[in-house]
C-alpha cells in the first residue's frame, strides 16, 4: 500500500527546465537581433529583438509567479497578545502569547504591588483590508 | 495544490506536536495517519424515533475512542494537553477529509470527461478553501492551546463564575452558583482550559430537574455566525437554544425546557466561520462586557427577585480557565 501522504515538491524540475530553455532562447534571439542591426538588417533585427524581449519577460513573469506561490503557501502563526491584569492595583501588562497561557491563569507577581497578576484576555488584532459594510 | 499543502502541513504539525508534548516511546506517525482516516457512520434515519439517543451514543463512543488513541499516542500529556491534542487531531482529520473529497470529484470529473463535475467543483472551491483555511488556523491554535472564537460563550460564563466555588455538574461541565441582581444564577461552562465543549445540554437538564423545574429563565450564550457585512463582536438577542453541533445537547435543553415550561433566551456574539475556529479576535473579547450587560438586563426584565436563573456559556473552552 502506498503512503497516502506524500511530501510536497516546491517547484517542478520540468517547469524549471522549460523556463531555462526559454530563457536561453530569448537571450539567443536578442543576440541575433543585435547582430542583424550591426549588419544593417534593421527589419529582421527588430523582429528578433521584440521576440527575445517578449519571451524573456514572459519566462521571468512565470518564474516570479511560481516563487510567489511558494512564499504564500505556509501555515501562518498569528501573533497573539496576552493581557495580564493586577486585580488589586489594576495595572495592565501586555506581552506576546506563550504556550501554557490561558485566560484567568495566575501568573507572575505585579511589579507595583507584588500581588499575583491574572491573564485577563488573550486575543489577536485583525487589520481590515477594506470596509466590509456597503 | 493548496488543499494538499494544508493537509500535509496539518499532518506534519500534528505529528510534531504529539512528539513534543506526548513524548511517546515509539514513532507516533503510523497512529496519527490511522487517526486521520477515522470515520463515523451516522445512525439510520428511516425510523427517526430515538435517533438523538442513538446519535449521542455514537458520538460518545467516538470521543472515547479518540481520547484513548490520544492517550496511546501521547502518554506523557496531562488532561489539558490531551484535550488540546484531540482537538488538533480532529482539525487535521477535517483537512484530510476536505482534501480527499475535492480530489475525488476532480479525478471523477477527469475520468468521465464531465465538464459539469469540474465546473461544480470550481464554483464551490472558494467556499471550501475558506473552510480549509479556518481549519488550518484552528490546528495552529490547538497546538498552542490558544482560545478560539467559538469560546466566546465560555468566556462570558468564565467571567461570571470567577471567584465562585465550582462543581462538576455533567461530563466536562462545571457549574457555579452566582448571586446576581437578587437572583440565584447557575452559571455553567465546559471545563477548561483544555479544548472541550462538554455536555451543556445534560447540565442544563440536570439543573432544571434538581430545582424541580423552578427555573424562571434560562439564558444560553454562544458564538453565532455573522452574515457578510455585519461586524464581528456584535451582540444579538433572541429566543431558543443557541447550541451548535449535531443537535444532541440542543435537544436535551429543549426537552427539559418544554417539560417544565422554562423560557429559553439566547445571546449570540457574532463572528465569521473562520473566526470561530481561529484564535480569538479582540472584537470578540471586547464583546464579553456587552454580553454580560445584556444578561443582567434580561434577568432584571424577565425574572423576579429570589428566582433561579440558568446562564450557560457554550463553546470550546480551549485557553479559557474558570
Amino acid at each position: 500500500m502506498s503512503d497516502p501522504f506524500t511530501t510536497q515538491k516546491k517547484t517542478s524540475p520540468i517547469l524549471i527546465a522549460i523556463l531555462l530553455v526559454t530563457f536561453l532562447l530569448s537571450i539567443f534571439s536578442i543576440f541575433l537581433g543585435f547582430n542583424s542591426y550591426v549588419e544593417g538588417e534593421a527589419e529582421s533585427g527588430s523582429t528578433y529583438m521584440i521576440l527575445g524581449a517578449t519571451t524573456l519577460a514572459l519566462s521571468g513573469y512565470v518564474l516570479f509567479q511560481t516563487r510567489k506561490r511558494i512564499f504564500k503557501l505556509a501555515l501562518e502563526t498569528q501573533p497573539l497578545a496576552t493581557t495580564m491584569l493586577c486585580e488589586k492595583c489594576s495595572l495592565k501588562n501586555v506581552r506576546d502569547f506563550q504556550r501554557g497561557d490561558y485566560i484567568f491563569k495566575e501568573v507572575e507577581p505585579c511589579p507595583k504591588c507584588n500581588e499575583k497578576m491574572v491573564i485577563s484576555s488573550i486575543y489577536r488584532e485583525v487589520k481590515e483590508k477594506g470596509k466590509e459594510e456597503t | 495544490m493548496r488543499l494538499k499543502f494544508m493537509r500535509d502541513e496539518g499532518r506534519k504539525v500534528a505529528i510534531k506536536t504529539v512528539k513534543e508534548i506526548g513524548k511517546p516511546s515509539s514513532d507516533p506517525t503510523q497512529r496519527v495517519d490511522q487517526f486521520l482516516e477515522y470515520f463515523a457512520i451516522s445512525p439510520v434515519n428511516l425510523d427517526p424515533s430515538g435517533i438523538i439517543l442513538r446519535l449521542e451514543h455514537l458520538l460518545d463512543v467516538r470521543e472515547i475512542r479518540f481520547m484513548d488513541d490520544v492517550h496511546l499516542m501521547a502518554p506523557q500529556a496531562d488532561e489539558t494537553q490531551t484535550n488540546n491534542l484531540e482537538n488538533m487531531l480532529e482539525a487535521a482529520l477535517a483537512l484530510n477529509i476536505i482534501y480527499k473529497i475535492m480530489r475525488h470529484y476532480y479525478i471523477l470529473g477527469k475520468k468521465t470527461f464531465s465538464l459539469y463535475i469540474i465546473m461544480q467543483l470550481q464554483m464551490v472551491l472558494p467556499l471550501i478553501m475558506r473552510e480549509a483555511k479556518a481549519y488550518a488556523s484552528a490546528l495552529k491554535a490547538f497546538t498552542q492551546g490558544q482560545p478560539i472564537g467559538d469560546g466566546a460563550g465560555a468566556l462570558v460564563a468564565a467571567t461570571l463564575m470567577r471567584k465562585h466555588e465550582k462543581t462538576q455538574i455533567a461530563k466536562d461541565v462545571v457549574m457555579a452558583k452566582v448571586p446576581m441582581e437578587g437572583r440565584t444564577t447557575y452559571v455553567i461552562k465546559a471545563k477548561g482550559p483544555g479544548g472541550n465543549v462538554g455536555k451543556p445540554g445534560e447540565a442544563i437538564k440536570r439543573i432544571i430537574e434538581e430545582n424541580d423545574g423552578k427555573i424562571a429563565l434560562a439564558i444560553v450564550i454562544d458564538a453565532g455566525l455573522k452574515l457578510e457585512g455585519e461586524k464581528p463582536g456584535e451582540v444579538a438577542e433572541g429566543v431558543g437554544v443557541a447550541i451548535g453541533g449535531p443537535g444532541v445537547e440542543k435537544y436535551k435543553v429543549e426537552e427539559g425546557a418544554l417539560k417544565h415550561k422554562v423560557p429559553v433566551n439566547a445571546i449570540i456574539i457574532k463572528e465569521d466561520v473562520g473566526d470561530a475556529v481561529s484564535p480569538m479576535r479582540k472584537e470578540i473579547v471586547d464583546a464579553v462586557d456587552n454580553a454580560i450587560q445584556r444578561i443582567k438586563r434580561l434577568i432584571l426584565e424577565r425574572s423576579k427577585e429570589g428566582d433561579n436563573v440558568i446562564i450557560a456559556g457554550i463553546g470550546n473552552t480551549i485557553g479559557i480557565g474558570q
